[in-house]
């Protein structure tokens, strides 16, 4: 079903990923990103694959989620890597044509290939363990301190959660409104590009003065429920980072700070 | 103003802002009404009877453009109190889809006490009891788009309950709900009403609906036509039709047999019907009654 693909990648799940704050969560993957492009040689990048894999297992979610999250980006993989073979000095290990495979184009593609497969993959652990709603509401947490700049956090949340509640609810109206176009003798399916995307016209427009409808009644109810902004607001529900945020928060410092280690240690391979 | 007086309409005039070249025209023209604390009343009237336009004046959504409209005797013109207003009267809107906030049934029915800044746990319980109130508790952690029309329209009525409201004004609850869903939300609304006491101020169209109410209040071009108890309003066949309104199906069927020449009571109910007209038939012989 088309409504069941957009709601998300949540897999709800008890798994230890799944019950860390999802403040914490966001702050270390975020991490976790930034110290893949800064390992620079194959020992650190080791320990980060293997810092993936053990989250990824740790998470809970059946590996197949995470294979269908790569097969998407697969082609990009391949192509990027390809590219840098070509790319790099040391010595030529290959010579085709005019073309040469030396040495440092073979880690740069190594290099690229881990680096955005892993970030693939953390943010599929983000999203496939943290529901839409604790997602939003971490960020808005997170981004408190931009109140300073006059950034309305509270309203850029509250978009959000609306945008998520109404996903389905319009996909759902989309679906009537084809099916009404069609009962009319609409042909969505023939023709070329401008034509299909002209046989669109009849569906958006509909779509576009039936939102407007809704979000008028939306504020309508919103306002009869009190609401009046952010100011003076509670939640229901308190986020607390506990003990278990803060073990992972070590593991995650300590794998970055060995990056870091290694990196001055270690000659980087990367040219 | 009587301590009974929930909220008190006194000549209440309203007109939207006209259009370029056209003479404003009132929707309310001096309509009083008072409800009591603890009723169920029924607000009845076709299209543009000003019906609606009404609901929205008792939680200050809308504002008299003549006249004044009291809650608990605070003026709703007074915007200090706007929202001790709009959280002691509770207005539930006709389209079920377009009044959820939150992709959780829980969250959304939090909404309107995190909006008065209820403390979280507090909020917690006050979730807990609005979604036993209308019966949804199991649903607590569902995301309303699977809901059934009935079943989002009860989470609507326990979004504003959380809000511990005296009264409860809901406009159509059930124009777009199938006949399942509307049972749902008048039981649940019957229920509120009797166990808790909430004051309930139902509009509809549906008569069958208008019955159940404790009075009703017919409102027709921007006045109210009739009020008083659903037996009372209802008997006055001639006036509400002289006014394009229907009569529930049993009021209008003994209303024309008595036309006819047949003295019976006027009947609100089918049962009721059903026991004057049986009044007439000669006893059925024992054996064809099984």
């Amino acid at each position: 079903m088309i409504r069941d693909i957009a709601l998300g990648q949540y897999i709800p799940g008890d798994s230890l990923v799944h019950r860390l704050d999802p403040r914490v969560k966001i702050v270390l993957i975020f991490l976790f990103i930034v110290f893949l492009f800064v390992a620079q040689n194959f020992v650190s990048l080791l320990l980060l694959v293997i810092s993936v894999v053990v989250s990824i297992s740790l998470s809970g979610v059946p590996l197949r989620h995470y294979l269908k999250s790569i097969k998407a980006i697969l082609f990009i993989v391949l192509f990027t890597s390809v590219l840098n073979l070509f790319y790099g000095g040391g010595e030529t290990l290959l010579k085709i044509g005019f073309m040469e495979i030396k040495s440092g184009g073979v880690s740069n593609a190594v290099f690229i290939t881990v680096r955005i497969i892993s970030l693939i993959l953390l943010s599929a652990v983000l999203t496939f363990t943290t529901s839409p709603t604790s997602l939003t509401d971490a960020i808005e947490r997170l981004m408190k301190p931009l109140k300073v700049f006059h950034v309305k956090v509270h309203e850029i949340a509250m978009m959000m959660t609306i945008a998520l509640r109404f996903v389905p609810t319009l996909l759902e109206e989309t679906d009537k409104i084809m099916s009404a176009q069609k009962a009319r003798g609409a042909d969505m399916e023939s023709g070329g590009f401008a034509q299909r995307a002209r046989a669109l016209l009849p569906i958006l427009i509909p779509l576009f003065v039936s939102s407007f409808r809704r979000a008028y009644d939306l504020a309508m109810a919103m306002e009869c429920r009190c609401y009046h902004g952010g100011e003076g607001r509670t939640k229901m529900k308190v986020l607390h980072a506990g003990a278990r945020d803060a073990v992972a928060s070590v593991v995650v410092v300590l794998i970055c700070a060995a990056v870091v280690v290694s990196n001055i240690f270690l000659p980087g391979v990367l040219s | 103003m009587s301590d009974q007086e929930f909220i008190t309409a006194r000549d209440v005039t309203f007109a939207y802002e006209p259009d370029e070249g056209c003479e404003p025209h009132n929707v309310l023209d001096g309509v009083n009404i008072a409800i009591r604390r603890g009723e169920f009343v029924a607000l009845l009237g076709h299209n543009g009877s000003g019906k609606s336009t009404m609901a929205k004046m008792f939680n200050a959504m809308l504002l008299p453009t003549g006249g004044k409209v009291f809650v608990e005797g605070m003026d709703t013109v007074d915007e200090a109190i706007l929202y001790e207003i709009r959280r002691r009267v509770g207005l539930v809107l006709q389209n079920p889809d377009n009044q959820l906030v939150a992709s959780v049934v829980e969250e959304d029915v939090a909404f309107g006490p995190e909006n008065l800044g209820v403390p979280p746990q507090e909020i917690r319980e006050r979730v807990d009891e609005a979604l036993k109130a209308v019966g949804m508790y199991d649903f607590r952690l569902s995301a309303p788009y699977k809901l059934s029309g009935g079943q989002k329209q009860r989470i609507a009525i326990a979004g504003i309950i959380a809000m511990q409201p005296e009264c409860i004004v809901l406009d159509e609850p059930t124009a777009m709900l199938d006949p399942r869903g509307r049972t749902e939300v008048l039981d649940t609304i019957h229920r509120l009403n009797e166990e808790k006491g909430i004051t309930i101020v139902l509009i509809t169209h549906y008569m069958d609906e208008a019955v159940q109410a404790g009075r009703v209040i017919v409102m027709d071009g921007g006045h109210v036509l009739l009020s008083g108890e659903p037996r009372e309003v209802f008997s006055q066949v001639e006036l509400l039709k002289k006014h394009q309104l229907d009569v529930p199906q049993a009021t209008e069927l003994t209303y024309r047999l008595q036309g006819m020449g047949f003295p019976m009571p006027c009947t609100l109910t089918t049962e009721e019907c059903v026991e004057a007209i049986a009044a007439y038939l000669p006893p059925l012989p024992a054996a064809s009654r099984t």
